[in-house]
């Protein structure tokens, strides 16, 4: 069992899996994006009170979910990481920030857009939006700080606990900043949580998230195989790949 | 469909910079990471080649005869 | 390193006490120790004060002395000013001790490094948090802040500031071996902070309104246990992974 474990932590295993995987995930990730992201633009039906500006939400709640998931998968590898001293889990965590940080600019850029038709501001200090922002500043927070270090182990032992710290508050900000939108407006409505969406309306969602999930796995795929290679540049197995010529 | 014609299509019934202005933003991002992506992992394998052409040329035995004699 | 005034000498190296000294011992001394520097060194303690009351003061100028206005952003600006001024302090929590070694000694101390770093926290917002809650009414009348609320104000102060001591140590243990540590460990606190703020300044705005202020009192209660439960073990880790760098 544990062999098992140490395997699943090992590098050059993970790189050889990876490569087989990767293409799935980016085909996925292509063939879902495009598709949920047409039917949305063009085939949904439009809303009944926002009109065409509702179509936002094909790509305004992907990215919300990614930003929040992948912060967690950051906290989780960096929990992996300090447990179990399984470098690739920091590797992962690495290259997974600076994507959820995007996701989360995305999330916040497509919500304030949608903000304008809607409530005739460019920005609205909702609950959504306000949580969305403090989301992306633990981001930058955990890039900062595994930037600021010179030694690799020590940058990335300090970001895997911010992670760790930042995961746990996340629910805490949700919940308080919740908490103080409710108490400074009356309940308005809210862009995304409306009654039952008929299917035409929820399937392109899930498509799109779907998408969105895949995307997200094929690229840190990648780059972790791109951090492997970097940092493991000295072993073996990874000078006969370059030998060979990848 | 949900439009009539291609042109009611981009205006969005008046939404259109709202609407074009956040899948642009998703796209871009979306194309740019996965771009980037990609240019990282060819700039490693490229960086690890180059060094590994290095060592094999500093592991020349130093008497061969370097008709070659790249200077490094 | 020349220093104004020598604060520390060799008689104020983490004096933790032989080995089969309990937890008890160790946080006593440790508590002792950090009180009698930080006293030592007024100007560290009088610091955090002299810039809440300065803050307090840019926002009329800035903003406008209309006391009707002032007094519907008193809460929200006490807090924030009182928040700032204890974040500006954090710096300053571990770095004396890591410049002079005895950071590393508390770390090869056989009791356990979370309770000496609580012990080390708690005297920070015994000379940091509690004077900023106790300063804070007299801001407040200067903000016009309306009356009934003066208590509440400095309660929320109290039991808040105890827990922006606890998060904000984790970033300082962060950072504290960081050359440009400060300003780093602001970006790395502060949104950590935010769920503090809505309750703390959420209580004196309730009292303002005469509403129940019970409720908020409770979830700062429940957000110091929660940091009380898991921060000491965030910060004994960051502290290890600074020394050890």
């Amino acid at each position: 069992m544990w062999a098992f474990i140490h395997k699943l932590g090992s590098p050059k295993w993970f790189y050889a899996i990876s490569a087989r995987l990767s293409p799935w995930f980016w085909a996925a990730a292509v063939l879902l994006i495009l598709a949920g992201g047409a039917w949305g633009l063009a085939f949904a039906p439009a809303d009944y009170q926002q009109g065409n500006s509702f179509r936002i939400i094909y790509v305004h709640v992907p990215a919300a979910f990614l930003a929040q998931s992948v912060f967690v998968a950051m906290a989780a590898a960096g929990f992996v990481f300090m447990v179990w001293k399984i470098k690739l889990a920091d590797m992962a965590a690495a290259v997974m920030a600076p994507l959820g940080a995007g996701m989360t600019f995305v999330a916040l850029f497509s919500g304030a857009v949608w903000g304008v038709p809607t409530w005739g501001t460019w920005w609205q200090w909702d609950a959504r939006l306000t949580s969305m922002l403090i989301l992306l500043f633990l981001y930058v927070g955990v890039i900062a700080l595994r930037g600021a270090f010179a030694s690799r182990d020590s940058a990335a032992r300090a970001a895997s606990v911010l992670a760790m710290v930042g995961v746990i508050n996340i629910p805490i900000i949700k919940y308080s900043v919740e908490w103080w939108y409710t108490l400074h407006q009356p309940a308005t409505f809210s862009v995304t949580s409306r009654p039952a969406m008929p299917m035409e309306m929820w399937l392109p969602l899930l498509i799109m998230v779907l998408g969105f999930y895949c995307f997200f796995i094929a690229v840190t795929l990648m780059r972790t195989r791109s951090e492997i290679l970097r940092r493991e540049s000295s072993k073996r197995w990874v000078r006969e790949l370059i030998g060979e010529g990848r | 469909m949900a439009f009539d014609s291609v042109s009611a299509f981009l205006a969005m019934g008046g939404h259109a910079p709202y609407v074009w202005a956040a899948y642009g933003a998703t796209a871009a991002l979306l194309v740019g990471v996965g771009w980037h992506a990609r240019v990282e992992r060819r700039r490693v394998l490229r960086d690890l080649e180059r060094r590994a052409r290095r060592e094999r040329r500093q592991a020349a035995p130093a008497g061969a005869s370097t008709d070659e004699g790249h200077a490094r | 390193m020349a220093r104004a005034e020598p604060r520390r000498n060799a008689a104020d190296m983490a004096p933790i006490g032989e080995p089969d000294g309990g937890i008890m011992v160790a946080v006593r001394a440790t508590l002792r120790r950090d009180l009698v520097l930080l006293l030592r060194g007024r100007g560290e303690v009088l610091n955090p004060l002299v810039f809440f009351a300065l803050v307090i003061t840019l926002f009329p100028i800035g903003i406008s002395p209309d006391p009707e206005l002032l007094a519907t952003i008193a809460p929200g600006l006490l807090w924030v000013a009182a928040l700032l001024a204890a974040l500006l302090s954090l710096d300053g929590l571990f770095r004396g001790d890591y410049e002079d070694g005895s950071l590393e000694q508390l770390l090869l101390a056989p009791q356990p490094l979370p309770a000496l770093a609580l012990a080390k926290v708690a005297v920070h917002w015994l000379l940091t948090g509690l004077p900023l809650a106790l300063m804070a009414p007299v801001l407040g009348i200067m903000l016009s802040l309306p009356a009934g609320s003066y208590l509440v104000l400095a309660l929320s102060l109290a039991l808040g500031s105890a827990s922006l001591s606890l998060i904000g140590a984790i970033g300082a243990a962060l950072t504290v071996g960081l050359s440009r540590g400060g300003v780093l460990l602001s970006l790395l606190v502060l949104p950590l902070y935010i769920p503090v703020l809505i309750f703390g300044a959420g209580a004196v705005q309730a009292a303002i309104q005469g509403a129940g202020v019970s409720a908020h009192l409770a979830i700062l209660g429940a957000l110091l246990a929660v940091a009380l439960i898991f921060a000491p073990w965030a910060i004994a880790a960051s502290l290890r992974i600074s020394i050890n760098g």
